[in-house]
């Protein structure tokens, strides 16, 4: 095979600083939590915890928000590695949130319940006391995120003010806090869509098969191919094809879109974003919304 | 494919750096520039900016929009918080701390510089040296930078002449007669044009240095130049004991030397000895490690240790003391307080303190020392602080980790100082 032309000089850094990061969780928090989603950089962050306290357990749990829109491997894939790690996992799902009258179902082509995830995401983390959540947000995903800290604070109801961030200087994160508020942790913060792969490859880390590519109907809206799926709706114009696809981001289903891909093999997939010219974003219903989409959710307790 | 190896290329470590300046220097543009060149600018990302430019009702397309982030910046047109930017060569992956020339300046500046490698500092042509190179320059230099690059752009609106740059180049060395910095490097570019940026210019033939790119692929990442042993815990790893009896493991980042096997060490405070019986790195057992490494050390016998102790080699012990002399930036929009009681959070420990004496303030536009006065925010000065107990620490500019450290207020748990510890 060809040498990759891309630098991996820097993977070890970045693991260092992660685990680094994920014992100061340890260190200053008493419940922990990893949010798990079932894509590449939960999983990532999973394997990193269960390195940096070998040999033992990382004092985490993973808690997972359900949309009930998730696709079948993912939650197949889930429960595989909270068996496999020993880790408690939680899963807490949208659907318990809408029957409560919390929130409300989104209605028309657009439809999707990745902003109802923060309300039923929030209440999981005051029924469960988690005061750090460990999330997979990377700065390299989008503008908002590229503001972030490692360490980044939440008041009592959940809310992140960017504009009053405390400073993070050298390596050292303040994780102070009042009774009620609570924390995110980003242990991957500096990671880019391509070290994620690149760390993937290196470590030969598991991942769920939807990243590879597969034949799947779908159809084409807004410049994004959705996967078909019951709850769906399409208009019209939309008619359904069945082509080679694979996920760049694995989420809900109704605004995950798909890369017409034929990357069979981890190493495909580096060699595919290495030369990419879109950002996995790029293919996300979600962000499409406002110029401040990600920004608005995050302010609200999004992941 | 070989089975030991993924023919990963393997390269240079990561570069962070750190960019200051307003808009009129042409930061964004010269960071744009970088991405663009280096295809990290992708389309669906360059879209997106061409329809907010055309919504503002802008001609061109404006590359600053990509690096504001927040709704608040990009109505006001100003950036208020360090973005971090990430691009890659074949080479090198770079981290890039943008901070901003006005909002917060000095806050932002030296957060952004407190792990950076190399300050790309930027100098318009046309106006030489100004107020803002001069803070930059000055807080580069505090915060410990080892490399310093100073970027002479719009060399296109002076018509690419020699004589502009070498001006500028000798009232830089000027200034920095008083700042002592060791590592300066002088670049003529043009970020608008592409000259000296990835591709050396045919326009300026005079001068016969690196491009820019070739300048960061190059620098070193260094940031410490102590070799002293230096291993603050972080967590003690306590495994299920019927797997692994007896094991204790003290999980921590080193922070200086390196540590390996069968080493005799020393663990403070409480200054009792023991040899190194294991490091653990992931799952593997190593020799040794280096700086830099997050691993997990085991002891041959039990001792006191614990969240903010350190591990060092039995002879490189650190000094020790209960009272600091250091120089702090005050981020707090409230004052400090003649003889406030603060948190000190240094390494992996935290101390009560309280500030005893400033000696003075910086003036960081003349780079002169006025009467100590209770610093305010943005303020830059020096103080003694007494500790309610001694802490084990090196001067700043003998390690970056165990020479620094932030002031935390009690009541509001906000970060309101950083502080580089000189005696």
């Amino acid at each position: 095979m060809e040498l990759l032309a891309v630098p991996t000089g820097h993977l070890n850094e970045l693991e260092d600083e992660a685990i680094y990061v994920l014992r100061e969780v340890a260190a200053q928090f008493e419940r922990a939590a990893i949010l798990f989603s079932g894509g590449k950089d939960s999983i990532v962050l999973v394997h990193l915890a269960m390195k940096a306290f070998y040999p033992a357990l990382p004092p985490f749990s993973m808690l997972h928000i359900d949309t009930g829109h998730n696709f079948q491997e993912t939650l197949e894939f889930r429960d595989a590695l909270a068996q496999k790690t020993g880790l408690p996992l939680f899963v807490r799902f949208v659907e318990d949130s809408i029957r409560q009258g919390k929130v409300k179902d989104e209605t028309g082509y657009n439809a999707s319940r990745n902003v109802l995830q923060t309300v039923t995401l929030l209440d999981a983390i005051e029924e469960l006391k988690i005061d750090a959540a460990i999330g997979g947000g990377r700065r390299d995903e989008e503008k908002a995120r590229a503001k972030e800290r490692f360490f980044s604070h939440r008041d009592e109801f959940g809310q992140w003010d960017p504009r009053n961030q405390r400073p993070e200087l050298w390596n050292i994160f303040n994780g102070r806090k009042n009774p009620g508020e609570h924390f995110r942790v980003f242990p991957i913060s500096n990671w880019t869509e391509l070290d994620v792969w690149l760390y993937i490859l290196k470590e030969k880390i598991p991942v769920p098969s939807l990243y590879f590519t597969h034949r799947r109907e779908v159809f084409f809206r807004d410049g994004i191919w959705l996967a078909n799926a019951p709850f769906m709706i399409r208009k019209s114009s939309e008619t359904i094809e069945i082509r080679d696809v694979r996920c760049r981001t694995i989420g809900d289903i109704t605004c995950t879109g798909l890369t017409l891909s034929r990357a069979s093999t981890v190493e495909e997939i580096v060699r595919e974003i290495a030369a990419s010219r879109i950002t996995e974003r790029g293919g996300r219903y979600d962000d499409k919304r406002s110029e401040a989409a990600m920004e608005d959710r995050k302010r609200e307790g999004y992941f | 494919m070989n089975n030991n190896s993924h023919h990963l290329s393997s390269t240079m470590p990561l570069l962070r750096f750190t960019t200051a300046g307003s808009v009129d220097d042409g930061k964004s543009t010269l960071i744009g520039r970088l991405l663009f060149d280096n295809k990290s600018i992708f389309e669906d990302q360059l879209d997106a900016i061409a329809l907010a430019s055309k919504r503002r009702g802008e001609s061109q397309i404006n590359l600053s929009l990509l690096t504001d982030g927040l709704r608040a910046e990009r109505e006001q047109g100003i950036t208020i918080d360090v973005a971090y930017r990430y691009f890659s060569t074949p080479r090198r992956k770079f981290i890039i701390a943008d901070t901003p020339g006005h909002f917060q300046y000095t806050r932002n500046m030296v957060t952004g510089a407190s792990t950076a490698h190399l300050a790309l500092i930027l100098v318009d042509a046309r106006n030489g040296i100004v107020e803002q190179t001069i803070r930059h320059t000055f807080i580069a230099s505090l915060l410990g930078i080892r490399h310093i690059l100073v970027c002479i752009n719009k060399m296109d609106l002076v018509n690419f002449e020699e004589g502009v740059y070498l001006k500028i180049l000798s009232s830089f060395q000027k200034i920095n007669g008083r700042l002592g910095l060791t590592n300066v490097q002088f670049i003529p570019i043009s970020a608008l044009q592409g000259d000296n940026i990835v591709e050396k210019s045919a326009r300026m033939p005079w001068y016969t240095g690196k491009t820019l790119l070739e300048t960061l692929e190059e620098t070193p990442a260094e940031n410490t130049t102590s070799a002293k042993g230096r291993f603050p815990v972080q967590y003690v790893i306590r495994p299920d004991q019927q797997k692994f009896p007896d094991f204790r493991g003290y999980a921590g980042r080193v922070a200086g030397g390196v540590f390996y096997r069968n080493q005799k060490v020393i663990a403070l405070p409480s200054g009792m000895k023991a040899s190194i019986q294991s490091v653990i790195k992931g799952t593997e057992e190593l020799e040794t490690v280096p700086n830099g490494s997050s691993v997990t050390i085991s002891l041959d016998k039990d001792i006191d240790i614990g969240r903010g102790s350190l591990i060092v080699p039995e002879k490189e012990i650190p000094r020790s003391a209960s009272s600091l002399q250091a120089m702090i930036c005050w981020f707090s929009q409230i004052p400090m307080h003649p003889n406030g009681k603060y948190l000190l959070m240094h390494v992996t420990g935290t101390y009560k303190c309280r500030i005893e004496e400033i000696f003075f303030i910086s003036d960081m536009n003349t780079l002169n020392e006025m009467p100590g006065r209770p610093l305010e925010m943005n303020d830059i000065g020096k103080v003694r602080l007494k500790l309610a107990k001694p802490v084990f620490f090196d001067l700043y500019k003998e390690n970056r980790t165990t020479g620094s450290f932030i002031l935390v207020d009690e009541t509001t748990n906000a970060t309101i100082a950083a502080g580089m510890i000189e005696g």
